[in-house]
């Protein structure tokens, strides 16, 4: 196991540097810079500010700077729109509100798309098996932002439940839609997986055994058959971050949380590069380490696997 | 009397003798078979049959192009601008006036332009990079895998709206920057496929006889690849225009004059409070039915021509 998580991190480190150092030279030959305006500065103005943000610096020293400001200080480095704010402060002031909400739809979604899938195999061909089915179909048509509309459309124009946005440091009917329309799509692919496994497992020898032996179908179910159900459920757990986190920055615009992505899309439609790198890097560093960390608990979780 | 030469046994021997041969079935015409009867694929086949034709001769029964704006109703268009056969705007009209019944053919046709274009560019680089892979193998291979997994290790919208931002939005950039991260899935299945091909006998029997190995890559191996990369391209096409519609809502995507579903949903979403739900309630329609119908098609797909994956 240990040697395991060495090999793990061994490839996990470098992804992460690559995708720092590519980030930040893809952003570096952007044509048109952050300070490019329609009417163009002097140029003794221009030679003061890239001076301010180290732009003068050649090219490796630049990258070298800023790769030890994160590693050491955890330091993004200043914004290029706002003189008064740095990429750190953005993101203090952003992430804790997408991850509320971020960490609720992925409890809900993984909760009740599990019971969901469970109850739809135990129940096989009863309408709660249908439900979970066509919720896995609809899932896919139905992500967050065909269902934020929806949603707004429903409880705020037509019941006016809800308000139609804002955060108000998080209180709960703030937090309804959003964690909703986020955890919609995916609870619906994680019944339909959980479903299908769960089918399989009861349709096992071990299960028949069990079941022959007079155990009650309340012990089966979750002393012999949870475990191995949930081994695809889990492995899936790394693509539902992913979903949650680029969801988020749907959510973060169109119920105005205020939350990070509202400050990723701001800073790539008014080209603020320090911003956009910082959250993509950010961003990519989190699904990095949380597709390591599901790596290891389903090498964990599953005594097939050999390491 | 001759033996056999009765007119009973006559009709028997021409009975045996001419009998026109049993024609075999092949894997291609068997999948045909099994995808035909598949009642949710055929039914979704249809269904975007229907909407491709109305793709294609809609714009004939258009009173108003997308680009005309409607000036005697703009003004007013809760009330005016509703969907009504009499003013010629039979999807009603969008915010700025224009005919939501042309926005929505135009969108339409971008949608499902960026679902095969995306799809088709992932597929010629995931096919070509993942049969070299797994065709050459050793170092290389694992190489060239290890780059994969980095990338997919990152989340690639992010990956797209960069590079959107970078180089400018343009149709264009978009279709390349969709394609240029759809591939990394692809590759892998079919590296994985072409492994446990290339150990087979008649690629062996193909070496031995001297072909030379990139022959033996596109004739043999390619052709029993098609199966696989057909069922994982056409569950590309779905997300390739939901990626596409992502970006687009928020805004990063593809840029007026041009729109797309993801757009007109955005907009449509935008200014419902003003009650033009059918602003948004169209553009929803042809989205949810092009997606639903996409995936019970490459479902069916699956089940046809990779029955044992079932």
């Amino acid at each position: 196991m240990v040697s395991y998580i060495f090999r793990r991190l061994l490839i996990a480190i470098p992804t992460i540097l690559i995708l720092i150092v590519a980030s930040f030279f893809l952003i570096h030959f952007a044509p048109g810079g952050p300070f490019t305006s329609e009417r163009p500065l002097p140029p003794a103005v221009l030679a003061n500010i890239e001076a301010r943000y180290g732009l003068d610096q050649p090219l490796w020293k630049q990258l070298w700077d800023y790769l030890t400001n994160i590693v050491l200080h955890f330091d993004f480095g200043p914004s290029f729109k706002f003189k008064d704010r740095d990429v750190n402060d953005i993101i203090a002031q952003g992430f804790p509100i997408s991850l509320t909400y971020g960490s609720l739809a992925f409890l809900a979604a993984s909760i009740v798309g599990i019971a969901l899938g469970v109850t739809a195999a135990i129940r096989h061909n009863s309408w709660i098996d249908y439900t979970a089915v066509s919720m896995g179909i609809g899932a896919q048509a139905l992500p967050n932002f065909i269902m934020g509309p929806i949603l707004i459309l429903v409880f705020t124009l037509w019941l006016g439940w809800l308000p139609g946005g804002g955060w108000n440091g998080g209180q709960w009917p703030y937090l309804i839609m959003p964690v909703i329309a986020l955890s919609t799509s995916y609870m619906g692919n994680i019944a339909r997986l959980t479903r299908s496994s769960m089918l399989e497992v009861l349709n096992s020898n071990f299960i028949r055994t069990a079941r022959a032996k007079g155990l009650p179908t309340r012990a089966v179910i979750w002393r012999h058959a949870m475990k191995p159900t949930l081994l695809p459920v889990v492995s899936y757990l790394g693509p539902v971050f992913v979903y949650v986190l680029t969801g988020s920055v749907f959510v973060d615009m169109y119920f105005s949380t205020g939350g990070l992505g509202q400050a990723y899309v701001g800073s790539a439609l008014t080209r603020d590069y320090a911003v956009l790198l910082g959250v993509t890097i950010l961003y990519g560093t989190l699904t990095v380490v949380v597709n390591l960390l599901t790596d290891l608990a389903y090498a964990w979780f599953d005594p097939k696997i050999r390491y | 009397m001759v033996f056999g030469s009765s007119q009973r046994a006559a009709a028997i021997a021409d009975d045996v003798t001419d009998q026109i041969p049993v024609r075999g079935r092949s894997l291609l015409k068997d999948a045909q078979i099994r995808f035909v009867q598949n009642k949710a694929a055929m039914a979704s086949v249809v269904v975007l049959g229907l909407i491709i034709l109305f793709v294609i001769i809609g714009p004939l029964f258009a009173q108003w192009s997308n680009e005309e704006i409607d000036w005697d109703r703009m003004g007013n268009i809760a009330t005016e601008g509703m969907p009504s056969l009499a003013n010629g705007h039979y999807f009603g009209l969008d915010e700025l006036g224009r005919d939501l019944y042309s926005r929505v053919i135009q969108a339409t046709r971008t949608s499902l332009l960026v679902g095969l274009i995306g799809a088709l560019t992932a597929l010629i680089i995931g096919t070509t990079y993942g049969l070299v892979a797994g065709y050459t193998g050793g170092r290389v291979d694992s190489a060239m895998m290890r780059f994969v997994d980095i990338l997919l290790a990152i989340p690639l919208t992010l990956v797209i709206i960069l590079l959107l931002v970078i180089a400018g939005r343009s149709f264009f950039m978009l279709f390349v920057s969709l394609g240029a991260v759809g591939w990394l899935t692809m590759s892998r299945i079919v590296r994985a496929q072409t492994l446990s091909l290339k150990t087979r006998e008649f690629i062996e029997a193909a070496r031995a006889a001297g072909v030379s190995e990139v022959t033996i890559m596109i004739r043999h191996i390619l052709p029993n690849l098609i199966g696989v990369v057909i069922v994982y391209a056409s569950l590309l096409v779905p997300e390739m225009i939901l990626t596409e519609s992502f970006i687009s809502f928020l805004g990063l995507g593809i840029s007026e004059p041009y729109t797309s579903l993801g757009k007109l949903i955005s907009e449509g979403a935008g200014t419902m409070a003003y009650g033009t739900t059918w602003q948004l309630l169209y553009p929803l329609f042809f989205y949810v039915a092009i997606i639903i119908t996409m995936f019970f098609i490459g479902d069916g797909l699956r089940d046809a021509l990779d029955p044992k994956d079932r």
